[in-house]
């Protein structure tokens, strides 16, 4: 079903590209009769996002400063947290280039090509998205633990998955895997096949085809997906919660990392490796935001 | 026969697109496959093409079987109803694209490329982007780059549609003169019969996936074989229109 | 019959544009280790389940109010999340006002801020010496520790959700249709509550399912703000992680299995009605 839908949203697309950014062009945004209306209902927005959004932000800067800049240094040049740090960016790293890797062949396979189970094959693919990710953390542990179906193996030939760094970077793979199809897919679908096969009567082979022809329709797509995927992955905190077995300077990603100072009552530190991951989805937004401006 | 269709059969998940269809083009022909939306006309061009494969029987060009040859091998030209024209690339790289994967040298694809500018008029405008383009400028872009690897054989789908009115009847002139020109074998898709009469040498009717009748245009409204033929075509308008056609003359 | 079998063969049709076979078999590949063959797991652990266990497990009392709660919270939060995500995208797109392009980005921040940062903030924000928990702890109402507070991280993690679900929609829902009604003689309100708000019922459904469902199985966020009192604010996947701790893996398996079965019936449901909503507005 989730393949009807986004049939239906391109088709919105489309129609709404040509005539109603026509209208919207022509047409200022009317304002209301009354603007009491429009005031309060500005004023509810404003309201709402700054207590449930910024107020948090400004929480965690607070915190991280509460101690002086000192402590603050001491914190996020800790070395657990530069090694947290190391380890953030490594499986951030990884599950983007899988996923890229993924979702170029996988949105390509999908519109360009129909066959029987393509319905199917899109939903298997969005299951991660709807799924807990202690859940997506739990899995890995069933398959790969000590318990799991493929444990004895493993033990045998001496390799660490679970509470280790492999079970970290394929948990945060787990819950990232279909964003960058999940960017992708409209736009190819929307750009139909057309192009392609113009290209292949003429003789061109696959690879001309996608550089010359299907990338440069999706390079901004591409990218966002990207920045979605790489938000998602340092982020993680379930999933990799759950894998890690929370070994400090060897497991731990710098969420885990945040948990371990909260539960420790080291708030200030906490909030300080915090403020780092703040820093960091303030720059994934910037980015997001100039893509999507890109975009269009 | 340039291109012989034998008894092709073709099914789309139970709907019966061509139901033995059998025709043949003389080299150097300009055929119209001319029939009502749902007809089965495009299903055969993309046959033709390659783009479809029949369920049964053979297509034939220049006397070889071609049913299991790659579409890019038969030595075509498509040119797509909505143009597919690349959007990424200028015009000119747009022409060349046939020819760089045919692995020519630089001189020659530059060479080329001005040469089908030349011929379609648009010299200056090689460095432009599709949605630069009008539609009329879009449909010869796509024309030029269906040529450009000097084709055998022309296939254009519905090469009017996406045109308006106006335009369309300017274009229709110019195309037959261009296909004389280049002298290539061209087989088009049209639902208008207008078009078809004035444009083609041969026209196709079709009808639920079968041939109604084979002629040239005089043959099929003097002398309509079939009762659907007879109804489709508006025999009273064509004669008006030839005798505007004879008092030009 | 003959031409039967060669009908089966060509129902796939040509492959024009070169590249299925790679593409088919790096999908399949990376889809089937990376996702499709670590989640039979949970089911092959569950298979190994005798039936009467796995029914005593999730019907204990602790498993249950953990759903109860992972339940009840999210719908409240997605509800909470329906009003001022309408709200929302309806001001992001029918006015001007300086600052809303600021706004609009604002929205994703849910996105991007990991869970666990939003969780230790929304913590220290919502207890009774945080800047906003103090407050209502004057009057009495506690929030961190509390259903409320899970609540609030479940508003906070599915608000983009629904504006992003509405926004587009609002932004091509045709004014003619305000104006007719306007042109009828309806007034401000009665429009939007018969004219607006069914055509964006789909939209909004969508957005709840999302947000819905993301609370049901959102950890990092909740999980501080939760306090994790059993019977009373133990959301369920917390429960699948305290099995896990103890090395209860059957256990684990069985609460993942319900909650895997209950989110898919419940995106089930919201989709059919969605689809048969979108039905009955096209006509």
């Amino acid at each position: 079903m989730s393949e009807k839908k986004k049939q239906r949203m391109y088709d919105q697309d489309v129609s709404g590209d040509g005539l109603h950014s026509i209208q919207k062009v022509i047409e200022p945004p009317r304002e209301t009769s009354r603007p009491v209306i429009k005031y309060v209902l500005i004023g509810v927005s404003v309201l709402f996002l700054f207590v449930m959004l910024i107020l948090p932000l400004i929480v965690v800067v607070v915190n991280a400063l509460s101690d002086g800049w000192a402590a603050y240094q001491e914190a996020v040049l800790d070395e657990y947290t530069v090694k947290a740090l190391m380890l953030t960016l490594l499986a951030t790293v990884t599950a983007v280039a899988v996923n890229t890797i993924f979702g170029v062949f996988s949105a390509y396979l999908l519109s360009k090509f129909y066959f029987r189970g393509r319905q199917v094959l899109a939903s298997l693919i969005d299951i991660p998205f709807s799924i807990s990710p202690v859940i997506a953390g739990l899995v890995f542990i069933l398959t790969f633990g000590n318990i799991g179906w493929m444990g004895d193996f493993l033990k045998a030939h001496d390799i660490k998955i679970v509470f280790a760094v492999p079970g970290v970077v394929l948990a945060t793979i787990f819950v990232t895997f279909p964003f960058v199809f999940r960017e992708l897919f409209p736009v190819l679908n929307a750009q139909g096949k057309d192009e392609e096969e113009a290209a292949a009567l003429m003789g061109a082979g696959g690879f001309t085809i996608f550089r010359r022809i299907t990338f440069p329709h999706i390079k901004w797509a591409l990218l966002y997906g990207v920045i979605l995927c790489t938000a998602r992955a340092m982020g993680e905190f379930g999933a990799v919660s759950v894998i890690s077995g929370h070994l400090r300077g060897k497991t731990n990603t710098l969420p885990l990392h945040v948990e371990i100072l909260y539960n420790e009552f080291n708030t200030t530190a906490a909030f300080a490796v915090s403020s780092i991951l703040v820093l960091l989805a303030v720059l994934i937004l910037i980015a997001r935001n100039l893509v999507e401006w890109k975009k269009k | 026969m340039y291109v012989e269709m034998r008894h092709i059969m073709k099914t789309f998940d139970g709907f019966q697109a061509s139901n033995d269809v059998s025709f043949g083009i003389e080299r150097g022909c300009l055929a119209a496959l001319l029939g009502p939306s749902g007809s089965g006309k495009t299903t055969i061009l993309r046959m033709i093409a390659g783009l479809d494969k029949p369920d049964s029987g053979d297509i034939l060009i220049n006397e070889a079987r071609v049913n299991d040859l790659p579409g890019s091998k038969r030595g075509i030209g498509f040119v797509f109803q909505n143009y597919a024209l690349f959007r990424y690339m200028t015009v000119a790289d747009n022409i060349a694209f046939g020819l760089e994967v045919q692995k020519k040298s630089k001189a020659e694809i530059k060479s080329r490329v001005e040469e089908l500018l030349e011929l379609i008029s648009m010299q200056d405008l090689g460095k432009r982007y599709p949605h630069q383009l009008s539609g009329g400028q879009r449909q010869r872009v796509a024309f030029a780059r269906a040529l450009a690897p000097n084709p055998q054989l022309l296939l254009l789908d519905e090469p009017f549609a996406a045109i308006d009115a106006k335009v369309r009847r300017e274009l229709r002139t110019w195309l037959r003169e261009m296909i004389e020109r280049v002298g290539v074998t061209s087989i088009f898709v049209t639902h208008d019969q207008e078009e078809a009469m004035e444009v083609a040498d041969l026209v196709i009717v079709t009808n639920q996936g079968r041939v109604e009748q084979m002629g040239t245009p005089d043959d099929i409204c003097l002398h309509p074989e079939t009762e659907f033929v007879a109804d489709f075509i508006d025999t009273a308008r064509f004669e008006a229109l030839r005798a505007v056609e004879g008092l030009k003359q | 019959m003959e031409q039967q079998i060669v009908k089966v063969k060509n129902k796939k049709g040509v492959k024009v544009i070169p590249g299925f076979g790679l593409s088919l078999g790096v999908t399949l590949a990376m889809l089937g280790c990376l996702v499709l063959i670590p989640l039979a797991s949970i089911f092959i652990s569950a298979s190994q389940l005798s039936f009467g266990e796995f029914i005593e497990t999730v019907t204990s009392r602790q498993v249950v109010s953990g759903y109860i709660v992972s339940f009840s919270c999210a719908f409240s939060a997605a509800l909470i999340n329906v009003v001022f995500g309408v709200v929302l995208a309806w001001v992001l797109v029918r006015y001007e006002f300086p600052g809303k392009r600021v706004m609009d980005g604002l929205i994703e921040l849910p996105f991007a801020l990991p869970t666990a940062v939003a969780g230790i903030s929304l913590t220290y924000l919502y207890s009774d010496q945080g800047w906003i928990g103090a407050l209502f702890d004057k009057i009495g109402v506690k929030i961190a520790y509390t259903r409320i507070g899970i609540t609030i991280a479940m508003v906070f993690v599915g608000i983009p959700f629904v504006v992003r679900a509405v926004q587009p929609i609002l932004e091509k829902l045709d004014r003619q249709y305000e104006e007719a009604a306007a042109m009828l003689g309806a007034g401000k309100l009665y429009t939007f509550f018969r004219v607006i708000l069914p055509e964006l019922f789909p939209a909004m459904l969508a957005g709840f399912g999302l947000a819905l469902a993301r609370g049901i199985g959102e950890y990092g966020s909740v999980v501080f703000i939760a306090g994790n009192i059993p019977y009373k604010t133990q959301i369920a996947p917390l429960l699948i992680m305290t099995k896990l701790e103890q090395y209860k893996y059957a256990d684990a398996t069985a609460i993942a299995l319900v909650l895997l079965v209950i989110s898919f019936l419940l995106m089930l449901v919201i989709n059919s009605v969605q689809i048969y909503m979108q039905r009955f507005s096209k006509a």
